[in-house]
């Protein structure tokens, strides 16, 4: 296994790892029976390691969500089917990485599968752009979910990334106009959509293959409005007041769920995704078998009317007509 | 004196007062041009829409002014005024959401940044929702959210055509997650507008950005922007931080869009009435009787 990639709040683990790996190295070595020892300090780390996931911050599930070795929407594809098939490019000059779809079956159903796809190192992000789509990435995407559309293919969107893509060419290739199309071009479409966000969800670029039948969420991924460094330097006028925006902004999936937003919370491996893909491939594919079973069972209309319902209820105030039982003091205050 | 006709007394005052924050001239008689430091009479400022007679700068004007210049006289039938934002997330930053909303409800007469109706112009019905950038700079919650939707609800129920008139600076980071959803829910209401075959419009005026531009600002059938005014998705300095480099000075300006493709036609303030009754004409849409508005 490739040496793992350790978030700050995991350094107490560390001393516990080397440990064991010394013994491992020592056993190979010598004759020693170190099985005993071993299992010890294993148990140890694991539930150290559990502790610690169990009580991490907003701002420290967003390192996790971010983790190089999380598994990616790629990732994802590959442990769901063998008989995937990439698609590319946005029939308008072209193909961005940083949003890739494709089809293949799950359990023998056919389906579209897109996703944000960030990179795993400098190298692979330079191509991926961090998962930061450009307007042609939801371009591609609308034109991919409108294929699904009439052949009758379920859409799963998976979503991971900071943010759609700030830049010149991508202001001048219509940003806001690419996403904006996408949302609502994404409440007429007459095939099942489940959405999950299985890393980072940055804003408009998330929500941009988000509007779905149902929404769902890893345990320590998160989706946000505006990124906790970038609400941060605006409304506290300081980036370093980050974790403070992080936990007021209310990203994570108990919050989100609390609010409506989301439909279901999915439980991660100790020690977050990246320690045990497969069980989070498992855990997400059963999830997404439940929910495609309930949604296929509704007629075209029914689910379209369902989803402009699900987003319609959204948001909270207040309707009195006097306002003097909510705000009294405010006349006094002024007058 | 009810709190309803306070507001009401306090946006008439508002009216004029607007003006001197744009031009930083004081309360006087006379505003200079933050554009070209003209110094001219303010009435004849007002008269004119708020724009300037020497180099055309269009000041930005509130809701009020706005729909005066938009409807025909008394037309406008204000709709929802009783929404009043929450505070859903208990948000404090520097300063608690619930004060910022308490603040710029006092300061504007208004409970949320944004205003619906359904009124006529040159005696064809229009639906109209106006943003209002002094609350809390256009910011977009659920209050704006749910207002512009049950607007475009009741217009796609009465075979209305739309105008919504943008000016914000994006979501309003203080609603959370709440507030991004708004730019799917109103998506959604204008996704059944257009299969209904109905006209819809956004005029985007100085500044629409982030959310707004990311969902209804840039969905219109036809897409009518002021002169000048700043429109983009990403903001200019998250860009030159990624790119390191200079933008060109037109950047993200109507004029910059329409170039790319982005905005159909601009329109000077003077002539927003009659444009946009030429273009209710043209798409077919019927005078009504007088006793209908
Ligand atoms: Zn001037």
């Amino acid at each position: 296994m490739a040496k793992r990639y350790l978030l700050d709040f995991e350094k107490p683990l560390v001393e516990l790892e080397k440990q064991i790996e010394q013994i491992k190295e020592l056993a190979r070595d010598s004759e020693v029976d170190v099985s005993q020892q071993l299992l010890q300090l294993e148990t140890l780390a694991a539930r150290r390691r559990e502790e610690i996931f169990k009580s991490l911050t907003p701002a420290q599930k967003i390192q996790v969500a971010r983790h190089p070795q999380r598994p990616s929407t790629l990732d994802f594809v590959q442990m769901f089917c063998d008989d995937w098939i990439e698609l590319h490019g946005d029939r308008n000059g072209g193909d961005d990485m940083a949003l890739i779809g494709g089809i293949g079956s799950i359990n023998n159903r056919p389906v579209l599968m897109l996703g944000h796809q960030k990179g795993r190192d400098t190298k692979e992000n330079v191509v991926r752009n961090f998962g930061m789509a450009k307007p042609g990435g939801y371009r591609k995407a609308l034109r991919l979910m409108q294929h699904a559309n009439r052949f009758s293919l379920p859409i799963l969107t998976f979503i991971d990334t900071p943010g759609a893509y700030a830049g010149l060419k991508a202001e001048e290739q219509g940003q806001g106009e690419a996403i904006a199309r996408n949302l609502r071009e994404m409440f007429g479409l007459k095939v099942p959509i489940v959405a999950t966000v299985i890393g980072e969800g940055g804003s408009g670029g998330a929500l941009g293959i988000g509007v779905a039948d149902r929404l769902l969420m890893f345990e320590h991924s998160v989706y946000t409005v505006a990124s906790p460094e970038a609400c941060a330097s605006i409304l506290w006028r300081d980036a370093a007041k980050a974790p403070e925006a992080a936990s007021a902004l209310k990203i994570t999936g108990k919050d989100l769920l609390k609010l409506g937003i989301i439909d279901e919370v999915l439980p991660e491996p100790s020690g977050g995704n990246n320690w045990a893909p497969l069980d989070a491939g498992n855990t997400l594919k059963e999830a997404i078998e439940k929910h495609l079973n309930a949604l296929l069972q509704m007629p075209e209309e029914e689910l379209i009317e369902e989803r402009y319902k699900k987003f319609r209820v959204l948001g909270k105030f207040i309707e009195a007509n006097n306002i003097e039982e909510i705000y009294s003091e405010i006349p006094q205050k002024t007058e | 004196m009810s709190l309803i006709d306070w507001f009401a007394a306090r946006r008439k005052d508002q009216f004029v007062g607007k003006v001197s924050q744009d031009t930083d001239e004081g309360d006087g008689l006379w505003v200079k041009c933050s554009e070209c430091s003209q110094v001219a009479y303010r009435k004849d400022l007002i008269s004119n829409c708020n724009v300037c007679s020497n180099c055309g700068h269009h000041n930005r004007i509130n809701s009020d002014e706005r729909i005066n210049i938009i409807a025909d006289k008394n037309s406008f039938e204000e709709f929802d005024r009783s929404l009043s934002p929450t505070d859903p997330l208990g948000f404090k930053d520097r300063r608690s959401y619930a004060d910022r909303i308490k603040e710029s409800q006092a300061g504007t007469g208004l409970r949320d940044g944004v205003v619906t109706g359904i009124c006529s112009v040159n005696s064809m019905p229009l639906a109209l929702a106006v943003m209002d950038f002094r609350f809390m700079g256009g910011s977009m919650g659920s209050v704006v959210g749910e207002k512009i939707t049950r607007i475009i609800e009741r217009a796609t129920l009465e075979n209305f055509p739309i105008l919504i008139v943008c000016a914000s600076g994006g979501a309003r980071m203080q609603e959370g997650m709440l507030s991004l959803m708004q730019m799917a829910k109103i998506s959604g209401a204008l996704k059944k507008h257009k299969e209904k075959n109905l006209l819809y419009m956004p005029l985007l005026t100085h500044p629409t950005t982030g959310g707004v531009t990311a969902s209804f600002a840039m969905l219109g059938d036809l897409i009518l922007a002021e002169p000048k005014a700043l429109i983009g998705f990403a903001g200019r300095r998250v860009i030159e931080q990624t790119l390191r480099e200079k933008l060109p000075d037109n950047f993200q300006t109507a004029e910059y869009l329409l170039a790319h493709g982005f905005v159909d036609v601009i329109v000077k303030r003077k002539d927003l009435k009659d444009t946009l009754t030429k273009i209710l004409k043209i798409h077919g849409v019927k005078e009504l009787a007088k006793t209908n508005i």
